[in-house]
């Protein structure tokens, strides 16, 4: 049995592979239990912020795409939108790791500058970054939905308003556009974020494998439930984790708000509701 | 299957396929789909069914009703669905377990949790341990499909209950001036017209209900997704179908099935919107109006 201190020193950073390396056997403790976990939320964490940090700007432009009017950039972003919105993320996870395991059995060359240089296609299959495009994808996909949304109901006046200004193009998308849409689209890509730290916790399940028992917080967790045969512990803990995850989300996301609609009377803003439920 | 099945080593590609396809494991990975329907068949109703009791209690005018109803739709936010998935089939089968032991071996004295096990009486195991395979694989089936309406009820009460806040107060109001019990308003004015405010949330959860399925193998089902992975697997030459791990193109099938599935459903349940905001008094039921005019 360890002190919470003990525990805290030896597994705090367990996930990324510094500290102790055994985990706890025999009796084991409520505070080993909420430390490793923890640690396992690491990972979490840094796969639904970073999916989330990139996928921003690939679903704006593919909102734009699917909102083009030619037809060479909007039917290849239609097919993406449903290709990840219509299917499964566990199946998406699935596929993805097949796929990055075949992909070095293939043998993907590159010759750059004449040189033949073998792609490094090993980290692929590591969920650091293997779940991590599947779920940049997701994200995008679905990010892409909702701001295509409110890109198609920023008010006419305001685009009007904006011709008669004398904007036009990128200036135009930069000043009104592109405001008004994260505007509209904010309440929903707020719900889209949790969603997106929630689904982080399926990697545990899809096959990419952790390595030196570095795992996420579910890993850390299913251990527990195997080796106490009581889920009434670790499960839980997991479960107050996301919440405390989920509540940061919604104040970050709640100040980005405000500070969206800073213009607008305070009866006017919308307020941000959390209408939780989606799973993929 | 076929007649010329007997020694696949000799067999042309195309032959070769069409014995593979057709042998007994793929036989089964076919029958597993019913699987998944099945699932949906039981799981939809029993959630609706769930989250209307749970709307109705979060109406109440019992305090403690209503609680419960708040408190059940409340549970599902900000958890992970997979955790509630993992946690409750532990749970139930852990709970049924206590309480049969409680009734059939009053006498037991040793404690349940003993260190890192749990141990009931053998006659409360359940299912009993001599129990033939087929009562195994539906008690772990039934246990999944439990799970997942009480998740999805969650969801539809939340559904609901917004459906039903979301009819216009003056028609209930009216039903009230004509001299209608509360029983009566609720189940001849608000049920009616609640379904068309339901209907989009309603449809969502369906969707998202459909892209659960695959977690089923998580609860130790047998089904799509593990036969995938079982038959996909690399095989070598001491099976009679020698081929290296194919388990990509089968989740590629499977990925397909699920576009096909989440596709039809999407054209079906627009039908039905359009149907039901034929002569309501939304925006929807206008544009229709209009439209025809």
């Amino acid at each position: 049995m360890m002190t919470c201190a003990e525990a805290f020193q030896s597994y705090a950073l367990r996930s990324l592979g510094y500290g102790e390396r055994a985990l706890p056997q025999g009796d084991i403790s409520l505070c080993e239990q909420v430390v490793l976990i923890g640690s396992g939320m690491i990972w979490n964490v840094y796969l639904g912020l970073v999916a989330l940090a990139f996928g921003f700007f690939f679903a704006v432009a593919l909102a734009l795409g699917k909102a083009s009017s030619r037809r060479m950039i909007r039917k290849p972003s239609e097919w993406f939108i449903f290709l990840f919105r219509g299917s499964p993320l566990f199946i998406q996870f699935f596929m993805a790791y097949e796929a990055f395991v075949m992909l070095p059995r293939l043998g993907v060359e590159f010759e750059v500058f004449g040189i033949a240089i073998e792609a490094e296609t090993r980290w692929l299959a590591r969920a650091w970054l293997g779940a991590l495009i599947v779920l940049f994808c997701n994200t995008s996909a679905y990010a892409a939905e909702i701001f295509h949304g409110a890109l198609r109901s920023v008010p006419r006046g305001d685009l009007e308003a904006a011709d008669a200004y004398g904007l036009s193009g990128w200036k135009k998308f930069r000043r009104i556009t592109f405001p008004t849409t994260m505007r509209l689209a904010w309440p929903a890509y707020t719900n889209e974020a949790i969603f997106l730290f929630q689904s982080t916790a399926l990697v545990f399940f899809s096959s990419f494998p952790a390595i030196q028992q570095g795992g996420d917080a579910l890993y850390y967790a299913s251990y527990f439930a195997d080796r106490t045969f009581n889920p009434f512990i670790p499960y839980p803990i997991v479960a107050l984790y996301f919440i405390a995850l989920t509540l940061v989300v919604i104040t970050v996301f709640g100040a980005i708000n405000r500070r969206l609609n800073r213009h607008l009377p305070g009866d006017q803003r919308p307020r941000l509701r959390f209408r939780p439920n989606l799973i993929r | 299957m076929f007649q010329f099945c007997t020694d696949p080593s000799t067999l042309a590609t195309a032959q070769w396929f069409a014995c593979y396809l057709t042998n007994g494991v793929h036989l089964l990975f076919y029958q597993s789909f019913l699987v998944v329907f099945a699932l949906l068949a039981v799981a939809a109703p029993l959630s609706l069914a769930l989250g209307f009791l749970a709307a109705t209690a979060s109406r109440s005018q019992i305090a403690p009703a209503r609680w419960i109803g708040k408190i059940y739709t409340a549970m599902v936010r900000g958890v992970p669905d997979i955790v509630f998935f993992l946690f409750f089939v532990l749970v139930l089968d852990q709970g049924i377990e206590y309480l049969r032991h409680l009734i059939v071996c009053p006498d037991w004295t040793d404690p349940i949790r003993q260190g890192a096990n749990f141990l009931v009486c053998s006659a409360a195991r359940t299912p009993q341990g001599n129990a033939p395979q087929w009562v195994h694989e539906t008690y772990n089936f039934g246990l999944a499909v439990f799970t997942y309406a009480i998740v999805f009820g969650a969801f539809c009460g939340n559904v609901l209950y917004g459906a039903m806040n979301a009819v216009p107060r003056p028609q209930l109001e009216t039903a009230a001036a004509y001299g209608m019990s509360r029983r009566q308003v609720f189940w001849r004015i608000l049920v009616p017209q609640m379904w068309v405010y339901a209907l989009p949330g309603l449809s969502n959860i369906w969707m998202i209900l459909i892209k659960a399925t695959p977690l089923l193998f998580l609860l130790g089902i047998e089904d799509i997704v593990y036969w995938a992975r079982e038959i996909g697997g690399s095989r070598n030459s001491r099976f009679a179908y020698p081929h290296p791990d194919w388990r990509f193109f089968y989740f590629l099938g499977l990925l397909v099935f699920y576009l096909c599935f989440t596709r039809l459903s999407e054209i079906v349940l627009d039908r039905l919107t359009r149907r039901l905001t034929r002569g309501q008094a939304t925006a929807g039921g206008e544009a229709l109006r209009r439209a025809a005019a």
